[in-house]
């Protein structure tokens, strides 16, 4: 199974994001580096609207998460509701 | 270590690039707008002719047959950079956003007389395929023109008018549904009040010089468009009738053309007053692209202005002839 | 109808396509290859542009207000850096190199990229990736803007920024990445996506990005840090699009899997050529060192590489050609690079220098197989020669690879004591290369590679001198005389760091800032 990836930059907006994320990807590691942070997941990764709302206590566009964006690998699926990267083999 | 340093006070080895200092007589200050601008565009030693365009290099100058002896004469009078256009630009939104909001939230849409809401949606939903024409023809002025200072407000235009095409798109979902779109796309493509303006929209997709098609989307036909339907159709007539709420919704369009307008007069000021050549060729693009435009936008008029249309029409011509006067261009 | 009846509302998907393909239409007063003229000449065939995935969508508006966001925390962080002095926070001056290198060699192109993006996004006949294209391109105007708004402070204050567009013309190093960007815009569209869109930005610019950015954090440098990771934020966007690209040209026709291959082996040698400089710089230029260039390429290429050719496979798509020796040379690029400007310091735009002894200790840990057998000892004896007062300066002009214009510094897969030569007879002259690479490139398109613009070449012409020289006259100094035409300002852009007016400034103003006056 193949590893994909989210990058995100680290700051105030980003940490419920990252806690969202590592908890809805039990199987997810956490990479830290000099200002950014690399999610690495095998094979799938989901980001979730819902567990992003709960953390923030406000409404959360998916579309925001492009502010912090860094980097990412694998299909992209994007819905309202979640943003999944995959890859396929 | 952090270390305090502001309070070190050291004197600069030099104000800004070498390339800008020798455009603002020397060694001063920029603005961000002539440091994001000037001389971006590659000029000399190209790698390659293109193989899409062999008789040309990448950028190059001989694709128009205007003439300049500096392609960096033209500026905008925004002193827009992307920063600065995007600021603008969100600004705006916010104020759309509300104003569809607000629309929405007591819906006005609902209550507006039934006659209205037919005009609104046979009129405005076809423009949005000729706000898409105008995204792919500033597209091609963008890749094809030369010269950053000339080339770059383009491709913010272009994007504009993808966005507003989208605007017109939820002004068709607010009054109608999807099957407004549809008929809005089928009355474009099919029904006699569209075809002389489908038809040059899609003559100016083949206009290959890129100045040419500058003078015919940004100047001619946006020149005439604006002026007849959101100027005097929509804020002047519909708001008449009770159709204010349309008026909110189409703001964004009236403030943009105010705004856009500045730029696209003073590159045509530009040109003009470079040569009695560039004059003379851009009076006759225009002559010949405004008679087909209004022309072709009189059918569109008679949608909403029936019998006046021939009126208004002459009347936003004349107002157009004037305004390129003040530009330098005599029609 | 009943109009108090709520409207369904539209999902991400819906809605986006009614704001951009259902613009669209089908022309009739012209024909579409009048319209779309440069859609079929690359031998791609496309069946039904509406099968066509869109990748992020997003439409004007959030467009507009998340772009606006950004920009705002940008420059204000721009304008505090600035205000502060921020630059004399940086670890040290030698730091300042690698953003030079940035600024003249990636800023421009990625002005190159707004241009091929408004010409792409222009010429495909399908509606969806049209807008894509044109969003990228809007994008890309404004990295090489922010990017040149951040360094602009450093310009005020250090060498060798200060004519930036003008040297990327000239420059012999800079003509390897002008080069490999002009050779995509002249291609057709579907190779420029192919080349930019998939190959440089979804497989290789997390290695120019990523470790180069974080690396920037790590010396101090927030200018850098915030363009590098704002800019990167768009990326994301920008590797989707090239990864959809691939995809729908695959799944239109069989007949377009040669073709795509052959052009993926083609982009990732030629960016893997021009990624050398990032090598260096993450190698040799940060005085502190976050990781290395192998450990980069293992990570960002083999690693995700590796998972995306595997997922390509269904397709039929196999792994780039000549893996075997990148994989091979990713112990040796970035020494022998390093090397090549150390020995032309006085025709570059940067100084340079010797590593000092911890950072050879750091680089013998990274490169166990290399480093001390191969590099260490030439340095060494480099530095010692420099203590004698006879820095060393070759005056000889290189030989240049036809294909990347990187000087013949390369070696032999699998020898690294060995230069690689290659050479190709075309229409009565000869051409040279670097590797089997860049000479497979030629020959399939000898006649766009001869028209290169070879730097060493054109000075050898007499081509690379200020207007008015007279290489004829008494005492005539070459070299002199190109670095004028460079506008490379002698004794202050170049040579080594050591005694540089970079590096007394620098220490003057730091002094300044941490003692009493």
């Amino acid at each position: 199974m193949s590893t994909v990836f989210i990058a995100l930059q680290t700051n105030e907006d980003t940490r419920p994001i990252i806690g969202a994320i590592l908890d809805d990807n039990p199987h997810a590691r956490l990479n830290e580096q000099p200002a950014m942070v690399k999610i690495d997941a095998e094979g799938r990764l989901v980001v979730r609207r819902s567990s992003i709302e709960e953390r923030i206590g406000r409404d959360f566009d998916l579309q925001e998460l492009h502010i912090n964006l860094i980097s990412l690998s694998g299909n992209i699926d994007e819905s309202d509701d979640e943003l999944t990267l995959s890859w396929g083999a | 270590m952090q270390i305090d340093l502001r309070t070190v006070a050291i004197k600069p080895l030099r104000q800004t690039f070498d390339h800008v200092a020798r455009r603002i007589g020397g060694d001063k200050p920029a603005s961000r707008y002539q440091e994001g601008t000037f001389d971006l565009q590659a000029t000399a030693n190209f790698q390659y002719r293109p193989t899409w365009d062999p008789e040309h290099e990448i950028f190059d100058a001989a694709r128009t047959a205007i003439r300049m002896a500096d392609w960096y004469a033209f500026r905008d009078p925004r002193q827009f950079y992307y920063g600065a256009y995007t600021l603008a630009r969100a600004k705006q939104q916010d104020t759309a956003e509300a104003n569809f909001d607000f629309v929405e939230s007591r819906g006005l849409a609902a209550g507006l007389p039934a006659e209205l809401t037919a005009t609104v949606l046979k009129l405005l939903v076809p423009l949005r395929h000729v706000a898409w024409g105008a995204n792919m023809n500033n597209a091609s002025i963008c890749a094809y023109g030369y010269g950053t200072a000339f080339s770059q407000p383009c491709i913010y235009h272009a994007m504009d008018q993808l966005g507003i095409a989208q605007y017109l798109t939820r002004v068709g979902l607010l009054f109608g549904d999807t099957d407004a779109l549809d008929e809005g796309k089928r009355a474009w493509t099919a029904d006699d009040a569209w075809q002389g303006l489908r038809r040059l929209v899609e003559d100016s997709f083949v206009v290959h010089d890129p100045f040419e098609l500058f003078v015919v989307q940004n100047v001619v036909l946006d020149g005439l468009l604006y002026p007849l339907v959101f100027e005097t159709i929509v804020d002047d007539v519909l708001s008449a009738g009770g159709g204010t709420a349309v008026a909110m919704l189409t703001q964004f369009m009236t403030d943009w053309f105010g705004e856009t307008k500045k730029w696209v007069d003073a590159t045509v000021k530009t040109a003009a007053a470079e040569s009695a050549e560039n004059r003379a060729l851009l009076a006759r693009w225009i002559v010949h692209w405004r008679d087909r435009a209004a022309a072709a936008l009189l059918p569109v008029a008679r949608i909403a202005l029936g019998e006046r249309s021939d009126e208004v029409v002459a009347e936003v011509v004349c107002q157009f002839n004037a305004r390129l006067a003040k530009a330098g261009v005599e029609i | 109808m009943d109009m108090q009846v709520a409207k369904k509302k539209l999902g991400l998907k819906e809605r986006y396509q009614v704001m951009t393909r259902g613009l669209d239409w089908t022309p009739s007063y012209q024909k579409m290859e009048d319209i779309y003229p440069y859609a079929a000449y690359e031998g791609i065939k496309i069946h039904d542009w509406d099968k066509w995935e869109d990748p992020f969508r997003l439409t004007m508006d959030a467009y507009w207000k998340y772009q606006a966001e950004k920009e705002r925390k940008l420059y204000a962080i721009i304008d505090a850096y600035a205000q502060n002095n921020g630059h004399l926070n940086v670890t040290d001056a030698r730091y300042l190199n690698a953003v030079k290198l940035f600024l003249t060699g990636i800023s421009p192109l990625e002005y190159m990229a707004h241009r091929g993006f408004a010409h792409v996004g222009r010429q495909f006949p399908g509606a969806g990736p049209r807008v894509a294209c044109l969003m990228q391109s809007i994008d890309e105007i404004r990295h090489a803007q922010t990017q040149i708004h951040s360094l602009s402070n450093y310009n005020k204050y250090y060498n060798g920024f200060h004519d930036f567009r003008h040297m990327l013309e000239r420059v012999w190093y800079l003509s390897v990445p002008r080069s490999f960007f002009d050779d995509a815009v002249t291609a057709g569209p579907f190779e420029f996506m192919v080349a930019i869109g998939f190959s440089f930005e979804y497989v290789l610019t997390n290695l120019l990005f990523v470790p180069f950015v974080s690396g920037a954090a790590y010396n101090g440098d927030m200018g850098t840090m915030t363009f590098g990771f704002s800019a990167q934020s768009d990326e994301a966007r920008h590797m989707t699009l090239g990864l959809e690209v691939i995809k729908f040209i695959l799944e239109q026709d069989p007949d377009n899997l040669p073709i795509v291959q052959r052009w993926i082996d083609k982009w990732m040698w030629r960016g893997y050529r021009v990624l050398t400089l990032v090598g260096m710089m993450m190698d040799y230029m940060l005085p502190k060192r976050i990781m290395s260039w192998k450990e980069a390429w293992e990570v960002y290429f083999e690693e995700n590489g590796g998972a995306l050719f595997k997922d390509l496979a269904r397709y039929g798509i196999r792994p780039p050609k000549w893996l075997d020796q990148i994989s091979f040379d990713k112990d040796h690029i970035s020494h022998q690079a390093w090397a090549t400007f150390y020995q032309y310091g006085a025709a570059a735009a940067f100084n340079t220098w010797t590593p000092n002894d911890e950072e050879m200790d750091w680089l013998s840990q990274k490169y166990p197989n290399s480093f001390d057998k191969y590099y260490r000892p030439r340095l060494e004896y480099w530095r010692e020669q420099a203590a004698q007062g006879k820095r060393f300066y070759n005056k000889t002009l290189p030989m240049l690879c036809q294909t990347c214009q990187i000087p013949m510094l390369f070696t032999e897969p699998g020898d690294p004591t060995k230069i690689c030569y290659r050479e190709v007879d075309y229409q009565g002259s000869k051409y040279h290369f670097c590797s089997d690479g860049c000479k497979e490139i030629f020959e399939y398109e000898p006649e766009k590679y001869v028209q290169a613009w070879l730097p060493v070449h054109q000075i050898y012409q007499g081509n690379c001198f200020p207007e008015g020289a007279d290489p004829t006259a008494e005492g005539f100094d070459p070299l002199a005389e190109v670095l004028k035409y460079y506008h490379v300002e002698m004794g202050r852009d170049n040579l080594d760091f050591e005694g540089s007016e970079d590096q007394k400034n620098f220490d003057q103003w730091r002094g300044q800032a941490t003692k009493n006056a």
